[in-house]
């Protein structure tokens, strides 16, 4: 087994008592002492730093921004050219038949692309980019940086304490700041459903910013176990887990990150991995759908249950990818695929738990409203 | 008390046994949002899975710790399964059974050596 690899953070996480757990090949935090349940609700009410410094951080620089966009939007289906300076945006590698290869976030950083992707994923999607993409647009992978999440409703009321310039960002703006003395490329995202800010910073600052964070009332450390919740109560896709090279965007419920300009009929139709079964599956609909799932009980329907149309007899139609508790949500929560005729909110289906059939009802998704700074 | 290596503790009293399980495992659990426990009445054989304790984090079982009948459960852990994590070796008690043979229990760690189990 190879060894497992740290963050910059990592010193910090066992002084704060944290459970280390093997991740994407990181020591991660899974929880701190104040536990799962806790940390969810710290963060729906005040304010959860997480450390996400595994993720694969990278710079896109080609001529211009508009000499990189033009060139990354043969890798995405998204609209990368028309995405404005300071702006982010969700998206999406596929591969040739359209699968999902890994999600991510790309900036308009002004004169460069930065891109965020998961670290599980890291290695072959800088492979990829760098075969696609160089010598026109070199493609740097940023190693020496580490990435830390501010979220909840407090969020901006602790950022804005250290750069006032944070509280005039809306959702999915970037800048960069200074935070404690050192340069911030600051995004206003996240993984939680709340309000707040991702922040890229040099690895050996991290910890520094992070304690300072740390020092505010309003602050928790929150560790993988509650960040799993937090994104399964906002609907949010686990890669891996919820979409993978099975998986197209359109089924995935994911049709709304793929720009007008890249569909059928669009300016710059196509012209990505998979185009063709990516835009028939836009264009004619898909036998399946990712929903939300609300079972019914208090038994929790966790990843791989079997989903049947009926409460005896029949074959799986479906399979939950994502479940547990919904701490916010005070209930079991899950997501999963079921045939397109029965994935309408309010239909009930039948997840296999133990050998026994119980009901779940479809429910639009996320389970808990968005708290975003539109 | 004597504790089991599945981490449940049994408190003898006469030919009853209460069981639940230890503060160690409800820690290593996480926080408890889920339990199934089995119907009084039920005759429960030594390692039947009798009682589904899910957690945040995950589902665990809890076995029958020797042969007899299931005769009242704690009915307040379905509503409130977070007991489990507040007062394990109290309040969150999970059934009490009936033993004819209590013989089993001598193979039963007691605490000084559970303690030494869990290190």
């Amino acid at each position: 087994m190879t060894e497992l690899l740290r963050t910059p953070l990592y010193d910090l996480h066992v002084e704060l008592g944290a459970r280390m757990v093997p991740f994407a090949g990181y020591e991660m935090p899974v929880q701190y002492p104040a536990g799962i349940m806790a940390e969810h609700t710290h963060t729906r009410d005040k304010a959860g730093l997480f450390d996400v410094s595994h993720m694969g951080q990278a710079v896109l620089r080609g001529a211009s921004y508009a000499a990189s966009a033009r060139a990354f939007e043969a890798l995405v289906p998204m609209n990368v050219l028309d995405l404005g300076e300071g702006r982010q945006r969700y998206g999406l590698f596929l591969n040739d038949t359209g699968g999902i290869l890994d999600d991510l976030m790309f900036a308009n950083r002004g004169d460069h692309l930065f891109v965020v992707v998961n670290a599980a994923c890291k290695t072959e999607d800088i492979a990829r980019m760098t075969a696609a993409l160089e010598p026109d647009v070199a493609v740097t992978a940023l190693e020496d940086r580490a990435l830390l999440a501010l979220q909840g409703p407090r969020a901006e009321a602790v950022l804005t304490e250290l750069a006032p310039e944070a509280a005039a960002m809306r959702f999915m703006d970037v800048r960069t700041m200074e935070l404690d003395g050192v340069e911030a490329w600051v995004s206003r995202s996240g993984y939680t459903g709340e309000d707040g800010y991702e922040i890229s910073v040099p690895a050996d600052r991290a910890e520094r910013l992070a304690r300072a964070l740390l020092a505010h009332d309003d602050v928790a450390p929150i560790g993988l176990g509650a960040r799993d919740s937090l994104r399964l109560e906002a609907g949010l896709c686990l890669y891996g887990h919820d979409i993978d090279t099975e998986t197209l965007p359109g089924e995935a419920g994911l049709a709304w990150a793929i720009q007008k300009v890249r569909r059928t009929g669009g300016d710059r139709a196509g012209g990505f991995p998979g185009a063709a079964q990516v835009l028939d599956q836009l264009d004619s609909g898909a036998a399946r759908k990712r929903v939300g799932l609300r079972p019914e009980g208090r038994a929790p329907m966790r990843e791989g249950v079997d989903l049947f149309a009926a409460q005896e007899g029949g074959a799986p139609v479906g399979r939950i990818t994502s479940g547990g508790f919904g701490p916010t949500v005070g209930a079991p929560v899950a997501m999963g695929y079921l045939p397109a005729d029965i994935s309408a909110p309010g239909t009930t289906v039948y997840g296999e738990v133990r050998g026994k059939r119980l009901p779940a009802t479809v429910t639009a998704l996320p389970f808990v409203p968005a708290n975003f700074k539109r | 008390m004597k504790y089991t290596e599945e981490h449940e503790w049994l408190l003898p009293e006469g030919e009853l046994i209460t069981v639940g399980i230890t503060e160690h495992a409800a820690e290593q659990l996480g926080d408890v949002v889920f339990i199934e426990l089995p119907e009084p009445g039920t005759e429960v054989t030594k390692d039947d899975e009798i009682v589904v304790i899910e957690s945040v984090k995950a589902a665990s079982d809890i076995l029958a710790p020797l042969d007899g009948e299931i005769v009242e459960v704690n009915e307040a852990l379905v509503d409130n399964p977070g007991l489990v994590n507040e007062d394990a070796l109290g309040e969150a008690w999970f059934f009490k059974m009936k033993v004819s043979d209590m013989s089993p229990m001598d193979d039963y760690m007691d605490e000084a050596a559970y303690k030494e189990f869990i290190g």
